[in-house]
């Protein structure tokens, strides 16, 4: 059973379509990144997903609840870091964690004790009874993560976490989301940040006016999106350029100071024609490189393939 | 655990409340518009109107004070949460509307409650026997959720700037002071000013507080408790309904 399964979910305001038939299934246990640059749909997406704001059409179902009919059940077991969300500056740490455990139904005890540990992992309980309002960012993002995780969820959604934090509040949420899903959460995080989603995701989906534009694991969208592949390669003595053009799936072949640069259609066949033409011209390779997009270039490719 | 469930939603319900009265009870605008500008008003009142006695002028005064400090935080508390982005996160939250709007009506009516008692209070200080005391507790219990419910259906247009509901609010408290037989006796009412003053829910609970004190009343006790039990339920129904429509709009 997938965690998340939405199906052909719209939503507009007045005139403007914020999300287009929306598909998109996120399996239990995986973490699934949502990227898009501004104004593309994804906190419109993620508030239909947690039941925040309905969609005009389509359906969607998380942990196996309705999320129109059944969103309190679905709630019950998710947590969310909503992108605006903030805690209550004027209650102090302790007391915005245990309002969360109330509302989530969790006994006093539950919720003391899971506050302490939250506070204790997150960095924050020697500063539990001090007021929210003199929080810096990076301490009230990873409050909010706290109250997100009051009451154990099976699924966390994230929508911008670390977007404006600094370097060690950053470190510290991506280790614990880390270390939440070896555990077996499932993790479904908004970001506008590539390097991220790329160490961190399974599988990412890109929006981009609405409408996902694709759905895979992050290597494979960088790879997709280049129909030619590059491989850069180097030996320890001089080889010919005819030569390597030469090779079996080489479709052509340029000099880079000591480097060849070989472009190729297919690139793991030019890999095992390099591997052979270096064992049979006793030419070892020094380095070899495969030049695939990043995944920024594979988003503005995508998106701005698919700008209207 | 079902957490759709009654007893759980009215136990989140109770968090919530908690929650605003931690949050709001201290606030500025809550005291200067809850607290002081009723007794400002009274005592403007009290000193250019020297002919009618304390008998009559102390209950307004105890309608008044439940009138504006029971609809002094409802009306507000959904803007400043939208504002604070704190309402997404109650949102996010395994809670209905219904209970939130609960919540947020059971501190403002604690609120009024709490400082309608002093009134009373002051009323007993200055010598006006309590006749009726339980239909002065049930009446102002019964009140104080109608009125709260009133200041709930204020900030159901769905704007994240406090200063709206509360100037809606003002707009719609100071008429019914004056045709709800506060300053004026209702007996002195022309027969328009009667008709308009059947449409208060001050008037039926002045009525009730004036009967409490000195046993005069105007409509039956029972038709008071009857029609203000009704427009509670009317007001609270209505407002969760409208909130829990307009709630999207908000985040």
């Amino acid at each position: 059973m997938n965690a998340i399964e939405a199906s052909h979910i719209r939503k507009c305001f007045g005139s403007v379509t914020a999300v287009d038939d929306v598909s998109l299934g996120v399996r239990e246990g995986e973490i699934f990144g949502f990227l898009g640059p501004n104004g593309a749909g994804k906190t419109t997406s993620t508030r239909i997903l947690t039941g925040i704001i309905p969609p005009d059409s389509g359906s969607a179902a998380v942990l196996g609840h309705d999320i129109r009919t059944a969103a309190l059940l679905a709630k019950q077991e998710f947590g969310v870091v909503p992108e605006t969300s903030n805690a209550y500056v004027d209650l102090t740490a302790w007391q915005n964690l245990m309002l969360i455990g109330e509302l989530y139904g969790l006994s006093r005890a539950r919720a003391a004790r899971r506050s302490s540990d939250l506070l204790a992992t997150l960095g924050l309980l020697e500063r539990k009874d001090q007021k929210v309002y003199a929080y810096s960012k990076g301490m009230k993002q990873r409050l909010i993560l706290a109250m997100a995780l009051i009451h154990e969820p099976r699924l966390l959604f994230l929508d911008e976490p670390t977007s404006g934090l600094d370097v060690q509040s950053t470190q510290m949420i991506l280790a614990m989301l880390r270390e939440m899903n070896r555990e077996g959460t499932t993790i479904f995080l908004t970001t506008h940040n590539m390097e991220e989603a790329n160490r961190l995701c399974h599988r990412v989906a890109i929006i981009r006016g609405g409408r996902l534009i694709a759905v895979d694991a992050p290597e494979k969208i960088r790879t997709a999106v280049e129909s030619v592949h590059r491989i850069e390669v180097s030996f320890d003595r001089e080889v010919a350029g005819e030569a390597l053009a030469a090779l079996p799936g080489v479709t052509g072949v340029t000099r880079i100071g000591d480097k060849w640069e070989l472009t190729a259609e297919k690139k793991d066949t030019v890999i095992l024609s390099l591997a052979d033409f270096s064992r049979q011209n006793h030419a070892a390779v020094v380095t070899l490189n495969t030049l695939a997009p990043s995944l920024d270039d594979a988003f503005l490719r995508l998106t701005r393939e698919a700008s209207p | 655990m079902n957490p759709a469930a009654l007893p759980e939603q009215l136990r989140r319900a109770w968090a919530v409340a908690k929650k605003d009265i931690r949050l709001y009870y201290a606030k500025n605008s809550v005291l200067i518009f809850g607290v002081l500008m009723p007794v400002f008003l009274f005592l403007a009142f009290f000193m250019g109107s020297r002919q009618l006695p304390l008998a009559f002028l102390l209950p307004g005064l105890v309608g008044v004070t439940l009138l504006f400090t029971a609809t002094a935080i409802s009306p507000a508390i959904f803007s400043w949460e939208g504002r604070h982005g704190t309402l997404e996160r109650l949102v996010s939250c395994p809670v209905m509307v219904e209970a939130i709007v609960l919540g947020d009506m059971i501190a403002s009516t604690l609120f009024g409650i709490g400082i309608t008692i002093i009134t009373v209070f002051i009323a007993l200080a200055l010598a006006l026997p309590l006749l009726h005391g339980i239909t002065m507790i049930a009446s102002v219990l019964l009140a104080a959720c109608c009125f709260s419910a009133i200041g709930m259906l204020l900030s159901v247009p769905p704007t994240n700037e406090p200063s709206t509901p509360m100037m809606l609010s003002f707009l719609i408290k100071f008429p019914l002071i004056f045709i709800s037989g506060i300053f004026v006796p209702l007996e002195e009412l022309p027969s328009w000013g009667l008709a308009l003053a059947d449409c208060s829910p001050l008037t039926y609970f002045t009525d009730l507080v004036r009967y409490s004190f000195t046993g005069e009343h105007f409509f039956p006790v029972i038709a008071d408790f009857l029609i203000l039990g009704v427009l509670t339920l009317v007001f609270t129904a209505g407002t969760m309904y409208l909130h829990k429509r307009t709630l999207p709009e908000r985040i």
